[in-house]
């Protein structure tokens, strides 16, 4: 028998093991509860089998490639424009590189982008977002989204194509250009739930038993927010890759030889439509890692919403 | 008794935005304008109003959510807005329970999250889990409640939490922001009772905020009657039943609706409600309940009433008592 | 006077189908208005109420809800039943509702005056003259005593004070001069001031145009003041009816009982307990009375069997088991 506490009223009593497994209990019934919501779409489930099987083949892209040579300088002109074949499942492209492999590491890239520039983005976005909704009417709130509003009303494609032709066109900075316009909508998606939450009585409550700013910010109103952030981290994995693909295509991304989705579109576009296998493979994989994320961010949306079922 | 918490002259104006083209005047709410009265040791205090009355703006300056116009709140001997942040010994005093249960609990937070925050800021020394298992069975809920989020609770459970939480700082004087008015008839016994039965046992002050006159009756020791603002009557519970003055009182007593032929005799018979409360922006001149009153006089719309009290301990805000 | 009830809802059954399973709301609910006839339906939050009333309108949203049985009768014709065309012209001509929360119940962005002459517009065939629709306006607004009609019509709902509102809304339900208004917990959402006025405001039309109510509420004080017949509802099964004045001198089921003690008087004497426990969950609801795991007074057979209704004097019914041996025949 551990610590006991005591009961006043009616209630038998209980160890602190017993509330310790109750604890538990509450944990496994919540995690029930979380992946009913989420699996309630078949299409959420769709989508994060179609995000895990690109995970798993960007991971192990070397072993799953059948020829990971090809991602290096290489050419073999025997064996270019080859159409879909059993050993070539995409077709070979201009300079007889195999396409399946190219578009396997292309994966890498494309997630790459996307998880750099999201953990850049994110929480700067969130962090700003929170302050000025809870300082929601003072300066602070107006130095913070007065800024927002700035980089909000530059046309985002055409900041970061300014700046990646500023700069050396490399994958970094194509990352480093998207950020700087990307920050800003978190901000203003945090800012507007923050602000109503601040007025909430639970925020009140906290106040009034002299919760420090940063429990009120990370404890009391953080969790409440994280579910559309989630959400918008899942569907902005799309647009992010689509976008640094943009940058790719005109040549701003990922540079050749390296197998960037974009770049390897752009580069088969130009065999359109006889030889349609060398742009239209890597497409189909821009397509199926955003389309997944997309629907994985349907389902995070259910999953975290906090109606009752 | 001794005092516990002392308004004197409170106002507290809201500035919500400006007119005019040339000269920019400021529109003000006056919210509160101008209240005095002691809350003593020991006693429920029942603060009633309709909406806009101003009610909930003395609750939410007590607690510190907004500064004073002018006029101060003193607990005790300490001027509440004496620091710019009020001190963590005077916030553990002064606890407050929210009208809404469904607002006032974090729905991403557990119940023991919720009652440790109080807890660890509190009572830093004493042992966490202990104390919210303590506090749980003090509002007679059972350990179960304690790894659950409050979307699973029912608005009465809910209360009890924030019933739990508020005690949580061992304060000595509490706040009840109409805390069943959202609950129904039938679980609304259950929390008054608790909270009453919580009051004799840690010996607690309460600020009683409603606009049910028949719970009050009930509950408090004393009742004060505002209205857009003011104070327009204030009594013992029984006397103020007894012998309502204030032609608002009367108003208010006249149009509740009752059980039963007893209660009816109760309530004033020649009063009938007419008019609504004008907006705060707009108060009347004089009285500002002159519009409405059924035995408004010429001075009503001229010159706004004392404070006077008629008998020991009841006083009335109307021209119909003049001073002596 | 004609003998035929006005309004009938006879075993009616409504169930809601959601994950889990099948939300048993409404269990065999039976209900009577006659003409001119004013009547309480009494209940806490979730008793099933206002799907009763959702039901008879025919505005529940199905799925997720289906009327495995029953029958509404509406001058005797049954409203379930009823085709598309000819239930638009009950609700409104027929029977007409007001809500509790005024402000939701008017669209912000119409003024008055245009949203009274669309009511009008579709309360009748005929072709109006513009006079005939300006009076068919105005008429409604005088009878509900707001002030200076005609700038009222021109005003926008957010200009109106909350009283205001609930009179415009209660003009815009008489404006087809239903037989029957169904008023869902009228003023509750306003002051007590502001809710006696309409409530006076309610009981002085329903005397002069000779209506019958439907006044659906929490709040038992109300129901005495404007009723002359109470059922009383709990967890989606009638408990009790009986006339207004009989019901309060004399509950009788322990739920109306408990429901009236856990109100406080204006007498003092302090509050009651209540009722322990809570409303019953609909996917699993209690077999027998549904009542019974909250009864002071529960017996064996309230576990298993579900009571009938049991007449204990003239309009006096209640739906329990401890009144079995006293019913006595009409």
């Amino acid at each position: 028998m551990g610590e006991v506490i005591p009961a006043r009223h009616s209630h038998p009593t209980i160890s602190l093991e017993q509330v310790k497994l109750m604890e538990r209990q509450t944990r496994r019934e919540n995690l029930g509860r979380a992946w009913y919501k989420f699996s309630r779409n078949s299409l959420s489930l769709v989508g994060a089998a179609m995000v895990l099987l690109v995970l798993l083949l960007a991971i192990f892209a070397p072993l799953v490639a059948p020829y990971p040579e090809h991602v290096k300088p290489f050419t073999d002109f025997a064996n270019a424009k080859l159409p879909p074949s059993w050993a070539h499942p995409f077709g070979t492209d201009e300079i007889g590189r195999d396409i399946l492999s190219r578009s396997i590491f292309g994966f890498r890239y494309a997630l790459w982008m996307g998880v750099v520039v999201l953990s850049l983005v994110v929480p700067p976005g969130v962090l700003l977002g929170l302050v000025a909704g809870y300082f929601q009417g003072t300066r602070i709130d107006t130095i913070i989204m007065r800024i927002t509003d700035i980089f909000l009303a530059v046309p985002p494609l055409i900041l970061a194509l300014a700046i990646a032709s500023i700069l050396k066109p490399n994958l970094s900075n194509a990352m480093m250009a998207v950020s700087l316009m990307w920050w800003p909508w978190y901000t203003r998606l945090v800012y507007g739930l923050a602000s109503t939450l601040r007025n909430e009585y639970f925020v009140v409550s906290a106040e009034v038993s002299g919760a420090s700013t940063a429990h009120i910010l990370f404890r009391e109103i953080l969790p409440n927010v994280i579910s559309p952030i989630f959400t918008k981290i899942s569907l902005d994995m799309g647009w992010v890759i689509i976008i640094g693909s943009t940058l790719s295509f005109v040549g701003l991304g990922v540079q050749p030889p390296e197998p960037g989705l974009g770049t390897m579109v752009a580069s088969g576009a130009k065999y359109l439509p006889d030889q349609w296998w060398i742009a239209v493979f890597p497409a189909l994989a821009i397509v199926l890692i955003v389309l997944g994320f997309n629907l994985l961010g349907d389902g995070l949306r259910d999953m975290l919403g906090a109606e009752e079922i | 008794m001794a005092d516990i918490l002392t308004f004197n002259d409170l106002k507290k104006h809201f500035v919500i935005g400006q007119e005019g083209f040339l000269r920019r005047e400021p529109i003000t709410v006056k919210a509160v304008d101008g209240i005095s009265f002691a809350v003593q040791e020991g006693e429920t205090f029942g603060l009633v109003g309709e909406s806009g009355s101003g009610k909930s703006t003395v609750a939410y300056t007590t607690i510190g959510m907004y500064r004073p116009t002018t006029g101060t709140i003193r607990f005790r001997d300490k001027d509440l807005f004496a620091d710019k942040k009020r001190p963590l010994a005077l916030r553990k005093q002064i606890q407050i329970v929210f009208q809404d249960p469904g607002s006032s609990l974090n729905p991403r937070r557990t119940v023991a999250q919720i009652l440790a925050l109080p807890l660890r800021l509190h009572r830093p020394q004493e042992n966490v889990l202990q104390q919210t298992a303590q506090l749980l069975d003090m509002v007679e809920l059972t350990l179960e409640y304690m790894h659950k989020y409050p979307q699973t609770l029912s608005g009465g459970e809910k209360q009890m939490v924030a019933i739990a939480r508020a005690l949580a700082t061992e304060p000595s004087f509490v706040i009840l922001d109409e805390p069943t008015s959202a609950l129904d008839v039938s679980i609304q016994g259950k929390i008054i009772n608790l909270i009453m039965r919580l009051q004799r046992e840690f010996n607690l002050t309460y600020l009683f905020i409603t606009h049910d006159l028949s719970l009050m009756r009930n509950v408090a020791s004393r009742v004060a009657i505002m209205y857009l603002g003011k104070i327009c009557e204030i009594a013992d519970a029984v006397e103020f039943f007894r012998t309502p003055y204030h032609p608002y009182t009367q108003m208010l007593l006249a149009s509740i609706p009752v059980l039963s032929e007893e209660e009816e005799a109760l309530k004033p018979r020649k009063t009938v409600s007419r008019g609504e409360i004008p907006s705060p922006v707009n108060i009347p001149s004089g009285c500002s309940f002159h519009l409405r009153c059924p035995r408004h006089m010429d001075i009503c719309s001229v010159v706004d009433p004392v404070m006077v009290e008629v008998e020991a301990g009841h006083s009335v805000r109307c021209h119909l008592f003049p001073p002596s | 006077m004609d003998d035929a009830p006005l309004l009938e809802i006879k075993d009616l059954h409504v169930h809601f189908h959601v994950y889990g399973g099948i939300l048993r709301v409404l269990d065999g609910v039976s209900f009577v208005v006659h003409r001119g006839e004013k009547v309480g339906l009494v209940g806490e939050t979730g008793c099933g109420k206002t799907t009763t009333m959702k039901a008879t309108l025919r505005v529940l949203p199905m799925p997720p809800a289906r009327i495995p049985g029953g029958q509404i009768l509406f001058q005797g014709q049954d409203l379930l039943k009823m085709r598309d065309d000819r239930l638009r012209r009950v609700r409104g001509r027929g029977i007409s509702m007001i809500f509790q929360d005024p402000t939701a119940a008017l669209n912000p962005v119409f003024t008055i005056g245009q949203q009274i002459r669309a009511v009008v517009r579709h309360s009748t065939e005929k072709r109006l003259s513009r006079s005939q629709i300006h009076d068919r306006m105005i008429q409604p607004i005088r009878e509900v005593a707001l002030p200076d009609p005609e700038r009222m019509l021109g005003s926008y709902p957010i200009q109106l004070s909350g009283g205001m509102r609930q009179r415009v809304c209660i003009a815009m339900a008489l404006v087809a001069d239903p037989k029957l208004l169904i008023a869902d917990e009228p003023g509750t959402s306003l002051d007590v001031t502001i809710q006696d006025q309409i409530l006076r405001l309610l009981g002085r039309l329903v005397e002069e145009k000779d209506l019958s109510v439907i006044l659906i509420t929490h709040t038992l004080g109300i129901v005495r003041q404007l009723t002359d017949r109470v059922y009383v509802m709990y967890a989606g099964t009638m408990v009790e009816v009986a006339g207004t004045e009989e019901l309060f001198r004399n509950p009788l089921h322990p739920y109306t009982h408990g429901l009236m003690e856990a109100v406080p008087r204006l007498t003092g004497g302090g509050v009651s307990d209540g009722i322990p426990g809570r409303i019953p969950n609909y996917l699993h609801p209690p077999p027998g009375c549904r009542f019974h795991p909250r009864c002071p007074h529960v017996m064996d057979v309230c576990r298993q069997e579900k009571p009938g209704f049991y007449r204990v004097s003239g309009d006096h019914e209640v739906a329990c088991f401890l009144y079995r041996d006293k019913e006595r025949s009409a």
